[in-house]
């Protein structure tokens, strides 16, 4: 059997010679760095300090490929990113890989390749891991999960009570990049389009951020239910109210006119290459400064402030024709619509 | 655009003064009340200006019978049902297609082509496209219907929930709600059957009709016209979407239409039958009809108790009257159509938010 | 009750169309616009044409048309 028509078997996931070759030939290379070469029971970390952020994803996308990612660079920048908004550095991430039988070798290696090279690319490390196979149809083709640690930033401690009435809301570009570029290449809804995810990891952003601007309440990625999800979190979180102004949040127009066509909400739409923080006025400037300057950060804005809560704690939006209307948690599943 | 708007409020605000009443406007398209909501248009209209949201949600009006045919074909091994995105989580009396997704035989389709396609892909099994839409949907799916009759496919079929926008704007003003004072017209349905249609709602019931786009500033504009119409104590048939809808409409999609369907009684959830408001197949197409195919009645289905859909298509009750609403009746577990629908008016309602009673 | 969306066709052959809006490119049948033309704007509903969009008018009065414009006019390239 040719290399490119291998598939994985069971008996990769056995622990046995097939699964030694496995990690030896195509896992460790990828990734090889002191922890991991030992291939011992655990990889064994100094830390330069005790105050670490801790945080577990997992990531079964469809389909594993997509413009701009897949899901392995998808797993290390997903919870890159919980960590880096957590306010800490991402030192080392863990990597569980489930994969179906029958699922191509040079498929594996492709996502072992970008989990490699985003792991790199955001100065983390694969320390230890664990691959085990399940019968043909028990996984769609591989599922993947990592465990991340990162060093809290010295004075750096973000939360939802520190939020007060008065502090902006800042999101570091674009809504619904990601979401709606999976939509483009899902099963029966396929279309081509120039859409492109912005699966990223920003903790080089987001550490600048914190280590320079004072005055930083919370940060989020708004990733499944999109900045509609996070902002209620908020409000839900902290007990008070938001008030955002809809032509201020940065939407790219193709996201947007894909969005229209088949009826879904930007707003609840996932992001996989940014964040949202609530930052006192002063900050919230600074940031928007600073996220000006890096490429992640491009087309950063601020989109509204906190507010007193009335009745009860809500997100309000104020749109483009002056209008009001509430913005409500997301379902958790949104659908195409003709009508 | 924002001077547009501007405008248009002065244009409402005048009006209002000239009259000793409020006006009640209706929307007769769930794709207007999604965009009203959506750009929160109620708040910035005087209180004398009260917008209704009437039967336009093709979802909502669908017969709780229909649904549950739908349900039962589900339910078999041998068909594939095909159906746009919206009818997925309506619920009928046991369950939707959403809750019966994990057998694997509901497909969402962007197009009945898709519908069609399945079947040709998909020899053992039936393919069940769940025709529902206005006038503006119709259309697709007579084509469709025409390509199956001239291929041969056998092993394709419509649950035909078509309906008629005009039968039910007279249901309305001949006895529901005839508090209406104007309606404001549906772009899309216009584009099909042309703004021309509109006209005997003018002569026969003396109301206001305008045809709308959905932008925010085309029905802010489109108000502001009935407005002014109203002030003046006139009634006149007006398009202001002229880029894309004629007087006569798109001939050939009526042509099809004509072809492959006829008017039949039929019964709209909360409005009870009305007479020739539905499409159904004519006779030399009725072999695609999933009704007769399966033997399934085709009737008025039990209501889960204490919903009052109904009325609020009619426009006779706003959401927050019915005793459901945002307790056991949300967009979680909705117990009616209007509810999880996503242009149903209860659902905009509680989407969008009522919570603080800025919006009437 | 009726999601349409212009689009401009930029495949065309019989009824069998290809339409492009901002860079999004999906398939829709013009059997119910026969005069349609490669090149025209329509109006697309549920995978049909259903409306040549006169583009004049709409520039006056669909504020999406401005965009369409803006957006047109920046692309240096068309993706195949």
């Amino acid at each position: 059997m040719t290399a490119e028509r291998e598939r994985i078997l069971l008996a990769h996931g056995g622990g046995g010679q097939l699964s030694s070759r496995l990690i030896r030939e195509h896992i460790v290379p990828r990734f090889s760095n002191d922890a991991l070469s030992e291939l011992g029971d655990s990889a064994a970390l100094m830390l330069p300090s005790s105050a670490i952020c801790f945080t577990t994803d997992s990531y079964v996308v469809k389909p594993l490929f997509f413009r701009g990612g897949d899901i392995g660079k998808l797993a290390v920048c997903g919870t890159v990113n919980d960590l880096a908004v957590s306010g800490s550095r991402p030192l080392a991430l863990s990597l569980a890989l489930i994969i179906e039988e029958g699922f191509e070798l040079a498929a594996l290696d492709r996502v072992l390749q970008s989990i490699g090279d985003a792991a790199r690319g955001n100065n983390v490390s694969i320390v230890t891991g664990d691959t085990k196979t399940v019968e043909r149809g028990s996984a769609d083709g591989i599922f993947i999960n990592t465990a991340g640690i990162g060093i809290r930033l010295p004075n750096v401690d973000p939360g939802l009570t520190q939020v007060q009435v008065g502090d902006r809301i800042l999101v570091s570009g674009t809504m619904g990049d990601h979401g709606m570029t999976l939509i483009s290449q899902r099963e029966g809804i396929r279309f081509e389009s120039q859409l492109e995810s912005d699966c990223a990891g920003l903790a080089e952003l987001t550490c600048s951020l914190f280590e320079n601007v004072p005055g930083i309440r919370f940060m989020r990625d708004p990733t499944r239910g999109g900045l509609a999800a996070t902002l209620n979190e908020i409000v839900e979180g902290s007990r008070l109210s938001i008030e955002v102004s809809e032509k201020e949040i940065p939407v790219r127009p193709e996201v947007q006119a894909a969005a229209d066509r088949l009826g879904f909400d930007v707003l609840n739409t996932a992001n996989e290459g940014k964040f949202v923080a609530v930052a006192s006025p002063d900050a919230a400037q600074e940031c928007l400064r600073i996220c000006r300057s890096h490429t992640l950060g491009r087309d950063a804005g601020i989109i509204g402030e906190v507010v007193e809560t009335r009745d009860a704690p809500l997100v309000e939006l104020r749109t483009k024709i002056g209008g009001r209307r509430i913005v409500q948690m997301p379902y958790g599943r949104e659908l195409p619509r003709i009508c | 655009m924002l001077d547009r708007i501007a405008h248009a409020q002065q244009t409402i605000e005048d009006s209002c003064r000239r009259l000793d009443r409020p006006i009640t406007i209706m929307e007769v398209c769930g794709t207007h009340t999604v965009s009203i909501f959506r750009s929160g248009i109620r708040s910035i209209l005087p209180q004398k200006v009260r917008l209704l949201s009437g039967p336009g949600c093709p979802v909502c009006v669908t017969d709780q019978g229909y649904i549950d045919a739908v349900m039962q074909l589900a339910d078999r091994d041998d068909c594939l049902i095909a159906t746009y995105g919206d009818m997925i989580r309506v619920p009928g009396s046991d369950g939707s297609l959403e809750t019966r997704g994990s057998k694997g035989n509901v497909r969402v389709v962007l197009s009945s082509e898709d519908a069609l396609q399945l079947a040709r892909e998909r020899a053992d099994e039936t393919v069940v496209f769940v025709a529902v839409g206005f006038e503006t949907t119709a259309p697709a799916t007579a084509v469709v219907v025409k390509e199956a009759a001239d291929e041969g496919i056998a092993n394709f079929c419509i649950l035909c929930g078509h309906k008629l926008v005009l039968p039910a704007m007279r249901a309305l003003l001949g006895g529901m709600n005839d508090r209406i004072d104007a309606f404001l017209c549906p772009g899309h349905v216009s584009v099909i059957i042309g703004s021309g249609a509109f006209a005997e709602i003018v002569t026969d019931y003396g109301r206001p009709c305008v045809v709308a786009g959905f932008e925010p500033v085309q029905i802010v504009e489109a108000l502001a016209e009935i407005c002014r119409q109203i002030a003046g104590g006139k009634a006149e048939l007006k398009s202001l979407y002229g880029a894309v809808v004629t007087e006569k409409g798109n001939v050939a999609a009526q042509r099809i239409i004509d072809e492959c369907f006829e008017p039949a009684d039929g019964y709209w959830r909360g409005l009870g039958k009305i007479a020739k408001s539905t499409l159904a197949l004519r006779e030399p197409y009725r072999r695609f009809d999933a009704f007769e195919r399966f033997g399934l009645e085709d009737g008025p289905g039990r209501e889960n108790p204490g919903c009052r859909c109904g009325e609020v298509l009619c426009g006779s009750i706003e959401p927050a009257e019915c005793s459901l609403f945002a307790t056991r009746c949300t967009p979680e577990r909705p117990v009616g159509p209007c509810m999880v629908s996503s242009e149903g008016t209860c659902a905009a309602w509680f989407k969008y938010g009522r919570a603080r009673g800025r919006e009437r | 009750m009726c999601l349409a969306v212009p689009a401009r066709i930029i495949e065309l052959d019989h009824d069998r169309a290809v339409v492009d809006a901002m860079g999004n490119r999906w398939k829709a049948k013009t059997t119910l616009l026969p005069d349609a033309k490669l090149g025209d704007v329509v109006l697309v509903h549920a995978g049909f044409a259903i409306s040549l969009v006169d583009e004049e008018e709409a520039k006056k009065t669909w504020e999406l048309f401005a965009e369409i414009d803006a957006f047109e006019s920046t692309q240096s390239r068309v993706s195949g």
